[in-house]
C-alpha cells in the first residue's frame, strides 16, 4: 500500500519537500546536540526537563485523542464515524512517532536508551510508560493497516481487529494516565503532585487532539478526495467542547486549592505562570494569551450558531488547541520547577538549536502523517467499498439488509 | 598498590551490579511499586533469595555540626578536596554546575521553616548541603534502569555506566543535590585523579558518600578532614558516634515533611559547647 503515497500532484510533492527541509534542519541540529551534550538546550542543573519533555506530555495527550472517535464508533455503533476513525487511528500513531522521538532527543546518553529495556525496573514509572506508549503505537499501526488493507479489497477487516480496537481504548486512557504520573509523583514539585493531574492531562486531551483532527479533515475535504460529512464534524466538535469545559474546570480547582489554602508551595508555581516570581515572568504573557484563546474557543464552541458555521468553526478549534499547547505544552512542566529546592527561581530559555530539533521532530510527525493519510485517502478513493457511512447505512436498510 | 585499587574497584562494581539486579528481581516478584521498601537481598548458592529483616541493615549518615565547622572556617577546603578527589568539573555556570557538596544559607537550606525573624548568627552561617542519602530514596524509585540504587550499607550510589541521562532522578530530587554533565566533563578537569572515574556528558552525578573508601574500611573525606565537625557513622545503630551526636544535641533535617527520611542532620545550636 505504500506505493500510494508516491503518486501526488505539485502541492503534495511540495509539502513533502519543505516537511524534509525541517527534517534536515532538524537532524542537523540534533548531531550537534548529540556530539555537545544538552548544554545546547536552556536546560539546567534547575529546570532538569525542558520543551522536549512538555511536547512529549502534549503529544501523548493527542495520541490518547484518538479514542474519542474510537469510543463513539467502537462501544456505541456511532457509524458517523466509520471514514474518520482511520484517520484518528494514524493522527496517533504521527503523535506517538513524536513523543517518542522527544524523548530520545531528552536523553543525554541516548545510545543507551536500552537499557530501559535491558534492565527493567517496575518500582519506576517511565518503565511502565514505555510498555504502554509502545503497545498503543503497536496496537494502532496494526488496526489501521488492517483495516485499510481489507478496504482496498472490500472485504470485511478481520475479527481480532474490533478486539484489538476495544483493547486500544483503555490502553488509551492508560498511556496519558502514566504519562500523568510520570510528574504527579514526585515528592517536593507541589505543581505536579496533584491527584487530578491524569483527569486534567486527559481533559486537554480531548480537546486539543480532535480539534486538530477535525482542522485536518476539513483540510483534506478542500484538497483531497476524502470529504468527511458535517455531522460527523459536528459531533467531534461537541466532544472538544465538552473536553474543554472539564479541562478549564479542573485548571479553576487548582487554583481554589492553591489560593484558599494559601499554602505557599502550592501557590509559587501558578503565581509565576500568572504574574512572576521574583522578577522572573517570561511566561506570563502566554499564560494570559491561553486564558483568553481558551474562553473564546469556548464561546464560539457553546453557542450553537457559531459551532455550526465551518467559517466560525476552525477559529474556535484553533484558539482550544493553542490554549491547551501554552498550558500543557510550555507552561505545565516549566512551572514544576518554580522555585527549586532552594527557593529560588531559575528561567528556563530554550536554546536556538533545542527549537530546531524540536521543529525537526514535528516536521517528523507531519511527514509521517502526511504520507499515513495520503494512503488512506487513496484506499478511500480506489478501494471496494466496505463502508460505514450513513449513506450506505441507508442503502443495506432500504435493500432490507442487516447490519 | 595502584593495581591493588583498581581490582578493587572492579570487584565494588561488580557486586553493585549484582546489587541493583537482584533488587530488580525481587521488586519484580514482590510486586511492589517501591523498589527500596524491605531489607537486603542476599543471594544464596542454590540460587534462591533471601531477603533479611530490615532491622538488621546499616544506614550510614552524617550529624554536621554548623556553627562550629563555620567557627573551624575550612568548608571551602573540604568541598575542593572533595571536588577534586572525586573529579567533579567545575563548568564555571552556574546553570550547568556540577556540585557534589557546597553552602548554602538557613533560608535556602531550610525554606519550610525560616522564618523572617532570624537570629543573626544563624542567618551568616553557611550550610553544607549534599546528597541526604534518603531511607527511601525518590531518585532510586524514579530511574528506569537501577542506575542509581541503594547499596545495603545505605549509600545511594550510582554506577556511570549504566546512566541514560533521563534527568528522572533530578527531577525526583527534593534537595537538587543531583547534576548532569551538560557537555564533556573532562574539558573542565586540570588535573584528574587516576583514583577515581571521570564521567562522560549526558550522565547524572552526586555525593556517593565516598563509598569506595568506606568499603575500604574509611571515612569519607569530608568527615576525615572536618576536625569532628561533620560526624560519620551508622544511623541504625545505637552506639555509633552518629547516634550519640543526635542524642546530645537538637538537630534538624531538610524536607523531612515529604517522607524521604534524610540521612545528614544539622546541629544548629552549636551543641554541648
Amino acid at each position: 500500500m505504500l506505493e500510494k503515497a508516491l503518486k501526488g500532484g505539485k502541492l503534495y510533492w511540495a509539502w513533502v519537500a519543505i516537511l524534509l527541509v525541517f527534517i534536515g534542519i532538524g537532524i542537523a541540529a540534533y548531531i550537534n546536540q548529540f556530539n555537545y551534550g544538552l548544554g545546547l538546550t536552556g536546560m539546567s542543573r534547575d529546570v532538569n526537563w525542558g520543551l522536549y519533555i512538555s511536547q512529549f506530555t502534549f503529544m501523548v495527550g493527542i495520541a490518547a485523542s484518538g479514542v474519542m472517535v474510537a469510543i463513539p464508533l467502537y462501544l456505541h455503533n456511532f457509524r458517523t464515524y466509520g471514514k474518520i476513525v482511520i484517520f484518528g487511528e494514524f493522527m496517533a500513531v504521527a503523535a506517538i512517532v513524536v513523543a517518542l522521538l522527544f524523548v530520545l532527543a531528552d536523553l543525554g546518553y541516548p545510545t543507551r536508551v536500552f537499557n530501559v529495556i535491558l534492565y527493567p525496573s517496575p518500582h519506576a514509572m517511565l518503565f511502565w510508560d514505555m510498555c504502554v506508549l509502545s503497545s498503543y503505537l503497536l496496537v494502532n499501526i496494526l488496526i489501521g493497516w488492517t483495516v485499510l488493507g481489507a478496504e482496498r479489497k472490500g472485504v470485511k477487516a478481520p475479527k481480532w481487529c474490533r478486539i484489538l480496537a476495544i483493547i486500544s481504548i483503555p490502553l488509551a486512557f492508560s498511556i496519558h494516565t502514566v504519562t500523568a504520573f510520570l510528574i504527579a509523583g514526585l515528592p517536593g514539585r507541589y505543581f505536579w503532585m496533584t491527584a487530578i493531574m491524569a483527569p486534567r492531562f486527559l481533559a486537554s486531551a480531548f480537546a486539543a487532539g480532535p480539534a486538530v483532527l477535525i482542522v485536518v479533515c476539513m483540510i483534506m475535504r478542500r484538497f483531497s478526495t476524502f470529504k468527511v460529512t458535517d455531522k460527523a464534524i459536528d459531533a467531534l466538535a461537541k466532544t472538544v467542547c465538552y473536553a474543554m469545559i472539564a479541562n478549564v474546570f479542573f485548571f479553576l480547582l487548582e487554583i481554589f486549592t492553591a489560593f484558599y489554602s494559601n499554602v505557599p508551595s502550592h501557590k509559587a508555581s501558578l503565581i509565576y505562570l500568572f504574574a512572576g516570581l521574583d522578577g522572573e515572568n517570561q511566561l506570563v504573557p502566554f499564560m494570559w494569551t491561553a486564558v483568553v484563546l481558551a474562553f473564546v474557543g469556548l464561546f464560539l464552541l457553546l453557542v450553537p450558531k457559531m459551532r455550526k458555521n465551518l467559517k466560525v468553526l476552525p477559529v474556535a478549534l484553533i484558539c482550544v488547541f493553542l490554549a491547551c499547547w501554552i498550558d500543557k505544552g510550555l507552561g505545565l512542566i516549566l512551572a514544576g520547577y518554580v522555585p527549586n529546592s532552594f527557593e529560588e527561581v531559575i528561567n528556563y530559555i530554550p536554546n536556538p538549536n533545542e527549537i530546531c530539533v524540536i521543529i525537526g521532530i514535528y516536521a517528523i510527525g507531519f511527514f509521517v502523517l502526511t504520507i499515513l493519510y495520503k494512503i488512506a485517502v487513496a484506499v478511500n478513493e480506489t478501494g471496494i467499498a466496505f463502508d460505514h457511512s450513513e449513506e450506505y447505512e441507508r442503502k443495506l436498510e432500504e435493500a432490507g439488509g442487516e447490519h | 598498590m595502584q593495581k591493588d585499587m583498581k581490582n578493587q574497584n572492579s570487584m565494588e562494581r561488580r557486586t553493585f551490579l549484582k546489587a541493583g539486579a537482584a533488587v530488580a528481581a525481587g521488586a519484580a516478584v514482590a510486586g511492589t511499586l517501591s523498589g527500596c521498601h524491605g531489607g537486603p537481598i542476599t543471594n544464596k548458592a542454590d540460587g534462591s533469595e533471601v531477603v533479611e529483616p530490615k532491622a538488621k541493615t546499616r544506614q550510614w549518615g552524617f550529624v554536621i555540626d554548623v556553627p562550629k565547622l563555620n567557627e573551624l572556617g575550612i568548608f571551602e577546603e573540604i568541598k575542593e578536596a572533595c571536588h577534586a578527589y572525586h573529579n567533579v568539573p567545575d563548568t564555571g555556570n552556574p546553570k550547568t554546575a556540577v556540585k557534589w557538596i557546597w553552602e548554602e544559607e538557613y533560608h535556602k537550606t531550610f525554606p519550610e521553616i525560616a522564618s523572617e525573624y532570624l537570629n543573626e548568627e544563624i542567618e551568616e552561617l553557611g550550610f553544607p548541603v549534599l546528597c541526604n542519602h534518603c531511607a527511601d530514596a525518590p531518585c532510586v524509585r524514579g530511574c528506569p534502569t537501577e542506575a542509581t540504587f541503594k547499596r545495603e550499607d545505605g549509600i545511594v550510589s550510582m554506577d556511570y555506566h549504566r546512566c541514560i541521562g533521563c534527568r528522572f532522578c533530578m527531577a525526583a530530587c527534593p534537595f537538587g543535590a543531583r547534576s548532569l554533565n551538560f557537555s564533556d566533563p573532562r574539558e573542565f578537569l586540570d588535573e584528574v585523579n587516576p583514583e577515581f572515574p571521570t564521567r562522560s556528558k549526558g550522565v547524572v552525578e552526586k555525593c556517593m558518600m565516598c563509598s569506595e573508601l568506606i568499603d575500604k574500611g574509611e571515612t569519607p573525606i569530608c568527615a576525615a578532614m572536618s576536625q569532628g565537625t561533620i560526624i560519620f557513622g551508622d544511623l541504625n545503630d545505637p552506639s555509633s558516634d552518629v547516634r550519640k551526636a543526635l542524642n546530645e544535641n537538637f538537630t534538624i533535617r531538610r524536607r523531612v515533611e515529604l517522607g524521604t527520611g534524610p540521612s545528614v542532620y544539622y546541629i544548629v545550636d552549636g551543641g554541648e559547647a
